[in-house]
């Protein structure tokens, strides 16, 4: 009779605790498939960490429901904010960005904000690279910038992805550095970009790492340096004598220009607390994957993880940013 | 012969069983999604690619690319029955194919269009196997200007070929230009003849307009003719395959042609769509019975098929060898590769051997296993003719709808679809041309940026079409066939011989 007693105890005890240690049971979780919306075309940057994520989270079984991936690229992503952003309420709907979030609105006028969604969480930052012709002759930013300098205006001619976004707003910072104009040459996607350097149709890139890597491995392209604060944090040898992080900093060489670029996720305003932490802790586990290691480390992506109030600040002064130099540049729709 | 001994490597790799059973798997897929107008070959992938990410890489991308070539292969049944391009380089095959299939003869064009895909691809094929490398450098020389000569030289090459008196061509053609222009302007990135619409913003697309003009303009004008309740009597002959395959050999030239202009445009990369346009346009020029062309001509659907074939394939080729996809399913296959953490490139062919010749020994593998598909399936697909009009006709519309919808999963498309219809239908009736209008809106804006791109490069110098020996030579072909008609008519008449009737 005691030891039936006691057992019961102990039962209830444990279902106390079960109950005390898994709040996440009674937390929400998604009720039907989640629209994972990438507002670029298939097989760019965006969309390709998109569809690695769903990948990952089918393969680790992290979620009930099934995340699909949808396309929404038109008016440079300005299609797919709209859409979260009239989504009010929905917690069934993320989006992944990149700095088309800051840029489109500013440079086509379509009225969406960075405000306008939830801030879920910060995945990584990707960086920029000044690339040139490996046949060139310059081998630092420095011979690069003098040979600029030197020319006349618009005689250097730098590819890029896209228009007014982030691959121009690097040119114009760097036109403003050296004094002189490059001719800025719009492509269609990152690959077209390195391509074009890599037949010597242009004189530079900012490509990223991802978009480049397989023509500098092949000896085609050099890497002059990174537009970030320090030097990459990935010491594996990429080439038979270089590594990312033996790339210089731009600001190092003399060239005082820096810039990365948001890889992070949204969802609609008007969501609970409940809803936005699921995601969160989804996106943790994500990172915290094998396959996730692997994917930034190929693509030399900077693993910065934010969430929250720290999140939402650091798109506020994103977006600070880009409206000055963007305004600088005249590329702020009127 | 190192190649032949990686190659025969290759094929051990892709004929284990299990890769077998996948290539099988991803060819009925591919023919499903090639049916489905609209899901498209890049969606279907899409969709598919986070699938394969517990698969070998090996076993993927050889489901991934047999997907893609069932595509390849199934664009071309619905363009053929129904005049409803599955897929954007179906357009072409409609033209010929479909009167075709009016007249009772849709198993023919069905052979036809499936044998000469094979040839196109086959080429193709063998073109990457051999000649990788070289290939890939030739494809470093195009830059803007370069891009731009080879759009102008297809419009080129499809100008001006219509029975349609030149001013509609032209006003058809410019609408279509007008289309093509709406949405994100890729050089400025600022939006055109938007007025503030949010469903503006991606612009018009061409699937859409193809599904609305081609598919539902038809039903529309079958309507009008009367609800009948009949089917087309054609004849089902399960002996129709060997029938068509001995007619086959007698365009060998028009094959070849179109094998060589495909692997051109898959390569350098202008894709699949604007060969098919290109091909058809050449093939009809240099035709015997040009003014058959349009009601039904065997080789007006060899050509289109055997370019689009041969451009599909070897898009493959700067994907592998340069991470630049030479079409849209290219690619979402790229950055599956990139997911498989395989970087597409100079060295692949180097450090990921088994990898890259084993899809080069699927791409045969896949190839015959599509051909014995769809050829097994062609009396059936031809039966599908013989269902009344009055109950396949909402069947297809209602397929019609889908296919909009899947291109960007939104609804309005689908209204566009109806409109695109009416627009087909009125077009039709006032015998306005409907190609030069698609011809613009698929390659107006891939044109468009090319031009612009060369006057940046240029400081708006156009003597940038002539900078080099390549630009230059193809800008020159491209003006002088724009030109032939117009210098034949010339000679015809300085002759005394009033102009056209030697047509």
């Amino acid at each position: 009779m005691k030891s039936s007693l006691r057992r019961t105890f102990v039962a209830a005890g444990l279902t106390v605790a079960v109950a005390a240690s898994f709040p996440a049971l009674a937390a929400w979780e998604p009720t039907k498939p989640v629209e994972f919306i990438v507002p670029a075309g298939t097989g760019g940057g965006a969309d390709q960490m998109a569809r690695f994520i769903q990948g990952v989270v089918a393969k680790n079984n992290l979620m009930k429901q099934p995340l699909i991936v949808v396309n929404k690229s038109g008016g440079a992503g300005a299609e797919g904010f709209l859409e979260v952003k009239n989504a009010k309420g929905d917690p069934n709907k993320i989006i992944i960005t990149l700095s088309n979030l800051f840029t489109t609105p500013l440079a086509t006028g379509v009225p969406f904000n960075w405000k306008d969604l939830t801030p879920v969480a910060m995945l990584a930052l990707d960086e920029f690279v000044l690339w040139v012709n490996a046949e060139s002759p310059y081998k630092t930013p420095a011979d690069y910038m003098a040979a600029i300098k030197a020319a006349d205006n618009g005689k250097y001619k730098m590819a890029g992805t896209g228009s007014k976004q982030e691959d121009q707003i690097i040119t114009v910072a760097i036109d403003k550095a050296t004094g002189k104009k490059l001719t800025y040459v719009p492509f269609k996607g990152g690959g077209d970009v390195a391509v074009q350097l890599v037949g010597k149709h242009v004189d530079s890139s900012v490509n990223n790492p991802i978009e480049a890597v397989a023509h500098w491995r092949a000896g085609a392209l050099r890497p002059l340096c990174v537009f970030d604060t320090q030097p990459m944090a990935y010491t594996a040898k990429v080439t038979a004598t270089q590594a990312w992080g033996d790339i210089p900093t731009c600001k190092s060489q003399g060239l005082d220009v820096e810039y990365l670029m948001l890889r992070g996720i949204f969802m609609p305003s008007g969501v609970t607390q409940d809803q936005v932490d699921f995601y969160v802790d989804l996106f943790k586990k994500v990172r915290a994957t094998p396959e996730w290691k692997k994917f930034t480390e190929d693509g030399a992506f900077k693993n910065t993880f934010m969430t929250g109030k720290e999140f939402a600040d650091w798109a506020a002064a994103a977006e600070k940013h880009h409206k000055q130099l963007m305004q600088e540049a005249g590329f702020i729709a009127k | 012969m190192e190649d032949i001994g990686n190659l025969m490597h290759g094929f051990a790799v892709a004929l284990t069983w299990k890769n077998t059973v996948f290539m099988f798997v991803g060819i009925l897929l591919g023919v499903l999604i090639g049916v489905l107008p609209g899901l498209g070959g890049a969606n279907g992938i899409a969709i598919l690619l986070p699938l394969t990410f517990s698969m070998p890489p090996t076993s993927a991308i050889i489901m991934l690319s047999c997907i893609y070539w069932g595509a390849l292969f199934g664009g071309a049944i619905t363009s053929v029955l129904f005049n409803i391009p599955g897929e954007p380089w179906s357009v072409a095959t409609t033209f010929d194919g479909y009167p075709m299939a009016q007249k009772g003869r849709a198993g023919e064009a069905l052979t036809a269009a499936f044998t000469s895909s094979f040839v196109g691809a086959f080429f193709a094929i063998v073109l990457i196997t051999f000649l990788a490398p070289l290939v890939a450098k030739f494809a470093l020389q195009f830059g803007p200007p370069e891009y731009f000569a080879i759009q102008f030289l297809t419009f080129a090459s499809f100008v001006g070929m219509g029975r349609e008196p030149p001013v509609k061509t032209i006003a058809s053609m410019m609408i279509g230009f007008a289309l093509a222009a709406v949405g994100i302007d890729t050089v400025t990135g600022t939006l055109r003849m938007t007025y503030g619409l949010p469903t503006l913003l991606q612009g018009f697309d061409f699937l859409i307009a193809v599904i609305g003009l081609f598919g539902l303009g038809e039903i529309f004008l079958t309507m009008e003719e009367g609800l009948s309740f009949k089917g087309k009597s054609g004849r089902i002959d399960p002996k129709v395959v060997l029938k068509t395959w001995a007619e086959l050999p007698r365009y060998w030239a028009t094959s070849l042609r179109s094998c060589v202009i495909g692997c051109w445009m898959g390569i350098t990369p202008g894709g699949a769509t604007p060969a098919s346009f290109m091909s058809y346009g050449m093939a009809r020029r240099f035709a015997k019975r040009k003014e058959k062309f349009g009601e039904g001509e065997i080789e007006g659907v060899v050509a289109p098929e055997t370019a689009a074939h041969a451009a599909g394939t070897s898009a493959l080729l700067p994907m592998l060898t340069l991470g630049i996809p030479g079409s849209p399913t290219a690619a979402v296959l790229l950055g599956g590769l990139l997911i498989w953490g395989l970087q597409p490139g100079p060295l692949l062919f180097v450090e990921k051997k088994d990898f890259v010749w084993g899809l080069i020994a699927s791409m045969y593998l896949g190839n015959i296993v599509g051909l014995l598909v769809v050829l097994t399936t062609v009396p059936w697909w031809a039966s599908i003719l013989r269902i009344p009009f009055a109950i396949i006709a909402p069947i297809i519309v209602v397929i019609c709808a889908i296919g909009a919808y899947t291109v960007h999963n939104n609804m309005f498309d689908v209204v566009m679809m109806v409109v695109f219809g009416v627009v087909g239908y009125v077009f039709k009736k006032l015998k306005y041309p409907l190609a030069p209008f698609v011809l613009a809106l698929v390659l107006g804006d891939m044109a468009e940026t090319a031009f612009r791109q060369s006057m940046l490069v240029s400081g708006g110098n156009v003597g940038v079409f002539w900078s080099n020996w390549l630009v230059g030579s193809i800008v020159t072909l491209g003006i002088v066939i724009l030109l032939w008609p117009m210098m034949v008519a010339l000679r015809e008449r300085a002759r005394g011989r009033p102009a056209g009737t030697g047509a």
